[in-house]
This record gives structure tokens, C-alpha cells and sequence, in this order.
């Protein structure tokens, strides 16, 4: 039942987001259409960073815990933010193009997350490296706290970094008020995505180590 | 103080080893020296490129030779599952890490010393500053730090090689980044009050991932 | 040394999964002090992690441990200073020389007269010519041999063998027993041929499946432990 009201809520929220960005919202006078694409790209950046925080959180608990369900609980928030971290590279440089006419520019929040896409990619790999599953999660708990510990360093060092060089303006002016309507619906729109994604994943994976265990089970009982 | 005098013996037994065998000293130092020279052909054209480049190049060697010297050191544990032989032995095992971590230490520090020499000769650049020396030492801590901790997780999994470059690049790069910099500033001829915030994120470093990776290496050598 | 009553290892409810597989499954055991007990089982029993958890290497996923009443995951380091380790795998730095090797365990165990007792141990062992010579340099039987030297170097008096006697000849084999019974000892150790392991041993027990099959009290008869490990292995 509560998840299909998050189902509900996070497809409404996203139809409701289409017709926002597409039709609602003025287009910025600067930048013109491409700017668009900030509504999908600034939320997807955010709730990244959300994911990659429970990461932090559910690796803290396993490691404490060391029950399986805070690894998975960890591993599935890393899954969807990679996802949406990978996203968010994406529309970035879909935007620089037209913006700066280049597809890529090293400002400090695209570096940042490009540096955290390779660590969660790293989180994984290490995973993959890996075939006993308790081993797996006690690594991977390490790599989810030791990475976004790095967050704040990483952004501090890349924005010093730039700061020497010429820095970019993303906005001549601040946002109107329409503007603000239609991001602050798709960061709702994402964030209800997330959470329905990660509980389904979560229990999906639930799940799937209780069908190992019954298999196993029924095997032990067979000899 | 028990941890410390634990960790002393760990690392003389490491230091002791390199006197038997001499690898770093032969190996990976000529490697690091055969890095030097193939980036001097890359960028070794034009006087004014090369002084510009310098510090990437200085401490683009010092990560790669780094890496090999840090996956050194736990592969010698694992031969004969001497790590085993280390838990077994009544000694924490945040005494184990204390001791590996200073073992490494040594050996980045070894490389150094003979690799800044060699490129002040072959780049023509005189690197001996107070300021140079100690953003070396500090950034060196955090390598040492989180590479210690990396190199531990690395053994443990099916593709040693493979999981600690790409463990460690992408969770040094604040440091990357900052020792460089502060390296440009330095052959610019600045003073020390222009580097400050670079040393101060070389030292957040150090002190945020020693702590942690402290804290959290008991988790990575349980079986 | 506990009280004369106080049992030298006792075991309560252990159990360890790997994944969903249960290594091993509610095992309680009590070794006596001054017992030898063989452990044997078919391969994949949970002999290995058996003795993995109870030289604290590994951690159990339930149960606890108690070596001469001390909880072995409170106070781990008390524990392990009175604990000595023979693993199927060496522990010795290949790279470094013999008297290396046991020179920096002897000084992580921080024991006496250091020089002296290497020597000694050395010497008993047979292995004292090549004492300057690095590990790597040695065959299987002599690096066997000074694992069981490094084991003993502190005097523990638990010790815990995995399979000891794989590669030893038998000149060998009679000094392991000897420095293993002249002091006195607990000692469990697991053992692929029935026969020896039961020679060597003043109590046996069967493992199959993660569980114990076998253990009297009073070590009981070789056509009994025969016929028990053949259940076991006909339970697989």
C-alpha cells in the first residue's frame, strides 16, 4: 500500500514536472532554451548527494549492526546515485555545449561530482572483486564512508582550484519566482522518485537473500 | 604506548625486509625515474611549459610509485597469510595499521629522496624550500594514510592490482590538487602565506583519513 | 592458569554464516585443561573455521568463545598472548631469515631472553645451520617446521594446529610432539588420517555439516570414531 502511493506520488509528481519545464516555465532570456535542462540537472545533483549520504549512513550501521539489511539498504541508495550522479554529467555537459561551446568545463560542482562518480563507481568494482557476500558488504561499508568523507575536501580543493582561474556565472539574475515553482517541483518530483526506488530495491533485496536462504534450506534437507 | 611500540616493531620488520630484498629502492624508484623521463619528452620541449607542468608531473610520479610501493606492502603480509600471524599476536589491530601505515610512510618518503634530486637535475628546477618540503611531508601523510588503509582492502579481493589505483586516485585528488598547486605557487617564488589554504586541505586530509581509516581498518582484515 | 575446575576452552552456541550458509551451526564444546583434542570432518565440516574463530582471527556470528574464562572477543589481547597458532599456511616472511622471522614475533610477544630461546627452539627443530638463510630458500617440510617454532616461541599454553603434521617426516613429527607435550598445554588440532590424529589426541570429535557428529566425553574407542566419521561422510 505505501508503495504504491510513493509509486503515485513520485509519477504524478514527474507527469506534473514534464508540463512544467516543458510548457509552464518562462525561457531564460541568456541562455534560451538549453537552460531548461537546469530544472532536471540541479535536482539530479541533489539527490545524488542525498543518496550518497545514506550510503555514508547505512555503512556506518552495517559496519556496527552487521545486519545484511543495512548493506542493502546502502548498496541500492549507491546504485541510484550513480545513476542519477551519471545523469547529471550528462545534462551538464548537454547544457555546456550550447551555454560555453564546449561539452565539458571544469567547474567546481561538475568536478566534484565527476570525482564522486568515480568513487561510487570504485564502490562497486571493489564489490564485483569480491564473491563472499559478508566480505563484500564489510568493503564496500568502508569504501561508502571513506568516500563521502572526501565530499567536502574534494569540493574545497576544486573550488580553490578555479577560483584561480577566471570563475564562470551560471545566472546574470536570480531566479523568478516561476522558475523557483518549477525547480522546487522536480527536486520533489526526484526526491519521491528516490525514496520509491530505494525501498523497492532495498526490499527487493530483501527478498532475494530470502529465496537463497529457503534454496538453501531445501538443499540442506535433501543432503 | 603499547600500540606504539607494536607498531615500531611492524614497521622495523618492514624496513628490515627492504634491506634483505632492496625492491623499492631498486624497482620502484627506477620506475618512478623512467616516469620522469617519458613526461620530459611529453612536455619537456619548451623552458617556460616544463615549469608550468612541473608540479603535475612531480606528483603524478609520486602517485604512481606510490601506488606500487603501497601494494607491496600488503601482498608480503599475504604470502603466507602473515597478516594472520599479526592478529594472532597479541596486538591490536589498530596497532597493525599504526605500524603498516609508518612502514609506508618510510618507503614513499625513500622514493622521494631520491626522486626530487633526479628531477631537479633533469628539469632544471631547484625544488629544496622550506615550503616545498613541507607540503611533501604532509601530503605524503595522506597518502600513506588512506593508501594503507586501500592497499589492506586491495589483497583481500581477486584483482589486487587493479582495486587500488582505482581505490586511491579518485579519494587523493584534493590532495593531487593541492600539492600541486602549492608546488606552482612555490617555483613562482610565493611565500609561505600564499599557500596556506592548500596546506590546509593537505592537512584536513591527512587528519580526517588517518582517523578514519584508524578507525575503520579492523573491518577490512577480519575474515 | 584458571582454576583446576575452570575449563581451558569452552564453546557456547557457535555459529558462522558465510552469505546464507551456515559454516557451522550451533556448536558448544568444553576442551579440559591439559587435553588434546583431535578434530576431524570431511572437508567443508567447518574445521577451519572452527579454529579460524577460536584463534580470534575470525568472528563468529553468534556464540561466544571463553579460554580459561576470559571472553576471547572482550579481551582478545590477553587472550592471545597465551595463545599459539599453526595455520596451513606458514605466517613466516619469505623474504626474511629465520632467526628474522622469529625475532620480530618474539619481540611483538615481548618475550625474555629472546636470542636464546630462538636458538633453543631452533636448534630442537633442526633448522638452526640455516637460521641465516632467508625463508624462501627453504623447503615446505623446514618452513613447517619453523611455523611450529614460531608458534611456540612465547609459550602458550592453548595451542591451535591446522593439519600439523602435513610434510613433516617423522624425526620431525617426534619433536612437534615433544616441545608440544613437555609444557603443559591444551592443545586442539585437526588431523586428515584418523589413525594418527587419534594416536596423538586424549580426546577426538567429529564435525560434519557445521555440526558436531561426535565427541564423548572419555575418548572412546577408534572403531567408534571410525564408524562415526563414515556416518558423517555418508551424511553428505
Amino acid at each position: 500500500m505505501k508503495r504504491k502511493i510513493l509509486f503515485f506520488l513520485s509519477a504524478g509528481l514527474i507527469l506534473a514536472s514534464f508540463y512544467m519545464v516543458l510548457v509552464f516555465v518562462p525561457t531564460e532570456r541568456d541562455m534560451g532554451v538549453v537552460q531548461r535542462i537546469f530544472y532536471y540537472h540541479v535536482p539530479l545533483a541533489w539527490i545524488a548527494f542525498m543518496a550518497f549520504f545514506i550510503v555514508f549512513i547505512g555503512s556506518i550501521m552495517y559496519l556496527f549492526k552487521r545486519k545484511p539489511f543495512w548493506d542493502y539498504l546502502a548498496s541500492s541508495s549507491a546504485e541510484i546515485g550513480l545513476v542519477f550522479i551519471s545523469l547529471m554529467l550528462i545534462t551538464g555537459s548537454i547544457w555546456a555545449q550550447p551555454t560555453w561551446g564546449v561539452w565539458w568545463i571544469w567547474e567546481p560542482r561538475l568536478t566534484t561530482s565527476l570525482i564522486l562518480w568515480f568513487i561510487y563507481v570504485a564502490y562497486f568494482i571493489v564489490r564485483g572483486y569480491i564473491s563472499e557476500e559478508e566480505k563484500q558488504a564489510r568493503f564496500a561499508g568502508v569504501v561508502g564512508i571513506i568516500g563521502f568523507l572526501n565530499v567536502p575536501l574534494v569540493f574545497l580543493s576544486v573550488t580553490l582550484w578555479r577560483t584561480q582561474h577566471p570563475p564562470l556565472t551560471i545566472f546574470t539574475e536570480g531566479l523568478v519566482a516561476p522558475m523557483m515553482a518549477t525547480l522546487l517541483v522536480c527536486l520533489f518530483a526526484f526526491n519521491f522518485l528516490y525514496i520509491y526506488l530505494l525501498s523497492e530495491r532495498t526490499l527487493m533485496k530483501l527478498d532475494e537473500a530470502e529465496v537463497k536462504r529457503l534454496k538453501e534450506n531445501i538443499m540442506e534437507r535433501n543432503g | 604506548m603499547k600500540e606504539l611500540r607494536a607498531a615500531f616493531i611492524i614497521a622495523t620488520k618492514d624496513i628490515l625486509t627492504e634491506i634483505r630484498t632492496r625492491e623499492v629502492l631498486t624497482s620502484i624508484v627506477v620506475f618512478a625515474i623512467l616516469v620522469i623521463v617519458i613526461f620530459n619528452f611529453a612536455f619537456g620541449g619548451d623552458e617556460r611549459a616544463v615549469k608550468t607542468v612541473a608540479p603535475g608531473i612531480l606528483w603524478a610520479t609520486f602517485a604512481f610509485s606510490g601506488i606500487l610501493s603501497l601494494n607491496r606492502s600488503f601482498m608480503m603480509e599475504k604470502e603466507e597469510d602473515c597478516i594472520e600471524g599479526l592478529m594472532v599476536s597479541p596486538i591490536s589491530r589498530e596497532a597493525i595499521y599504526l605500524g603498516k601505515f609508518a612502514g609506508n610512510l618510510f618507503f614513499i618518503l625513500l622514493i622521494q629522496l631520491v626522486v626530487i634530486p633526479v628531477f631537479s637535475l633533469l628539469f632544471n628546477l631547484w625544488l629544496f624550500s622550506f615550503e616545498f618540503i613541507l607540503v611533501t611531508l604532509m601530503a605524503t601523510l595522506g597518502f600513506a594514510a588512506v593508501g594503507t588503509l586501500f592497499s589492506a582492502m586491495a589483497v583481500n579481493t581477486r584483482a589486487r592490482e587493479l582495486i587500488l589505483p582505482v581505490l586511491f586516485f579518485p579519494i587523493v585528488t584534493p590532495v593531487i590538487i593541492a600539492a600541486v598547486n602549492a608546488s606552482l605557487l612555490i617555483l613562482e617564488g610565493k611565500g609561505f602565506s600564499a599557500i596556506t589554504d592548500w596546506l590546509g586541505i593537505i592537512a584536513a586530509f591527512f587528519v580526517i583519513f588517518f582517523v578514519a581509516s584508524y578507525l575503520v581498518f579492523c573491518f577490512i582484515i577480519e575474515e | 592458569m584458571g582454576h583446576a575446575d575452570q575449563p581451558a576452552i569452552e564453546i557456547n552456541n557457535l555459529t558462522r554464516f558465510f552469505g546464507s550458509f551456515k559454516a557451522l551451526n550451533d556448536i558448544s564444546l568444553v576442551v579440559h585443561p591439559g587435553e588434546t583434542l583431535a578434530i576431524f570432518g570431511h572437508n567443508g565440516a567447518g574445521k577451519t573455521t572452527l579454529l579460524k574463530i577460536l584463534s580470534t582471527v575470525m568472528k563468529p556470528s553468534n556464540g561466544e568463545v571463553f579460554f580459561n574464562g576470559r571472553n576471547i572477543a572482550l579481551e582478545s589481547e590477553t587472550v592471545r598472548r597465551d595463545l599459539g597458532i599453526v595455520s596451513h599456511r606458514s605466517f613466516l616472511y619469505l623474504n626474511l631469515t629465520a632467526y628474522d622471522n622469529l625475532a620480530f614475533y618474539g619481540r611483538l610477544y615481548n618475550i625474555d631472553n629472546r636470542s636464546q630461546r630462538i636458538k633453543e627452539l631452533l636448534e630442537r627443530l633442526n633448522l638452526k645451520a640455516r637460521m641465516h638463510d632467508k625463508v624462501s630458500t627453504f623447503s615446505r617440510g623446514m618452513q613447517q617446521r619453523l611455523a611450529i617454532a614460531r608458534a611456540l616461541l612465547h609459550r602458550p599454553g592453548i595451542v591451535l594446529l591446522d593439519e600439523p603434521e602435513s610434510g613433516l617426516d617423522i624425526k620431525a613429527l617426534d619433536t612437534l610432539w615433544q616441545l608440544l607435550k613437555e609444557e603443559d598445554r591444551t592443545i586442539v588440532f585437526t588431523h586428515h588420517s584418523l589413525e594418527r590424529g587419534f594416536a596423538t589426541s586424549s580426546r577426538v570429535a567429529v564435525l560434519s555439516r557445521g555440526k558436531i557428529a561426535y565427541c564423548p566425553e572419555n575418548k572412546g574407542s577408534f572403531s567408534e570414531l571410525h564408524q562415526a566419521y563414515s556416518l558423517s561422510l555418508e551424511a553428505m
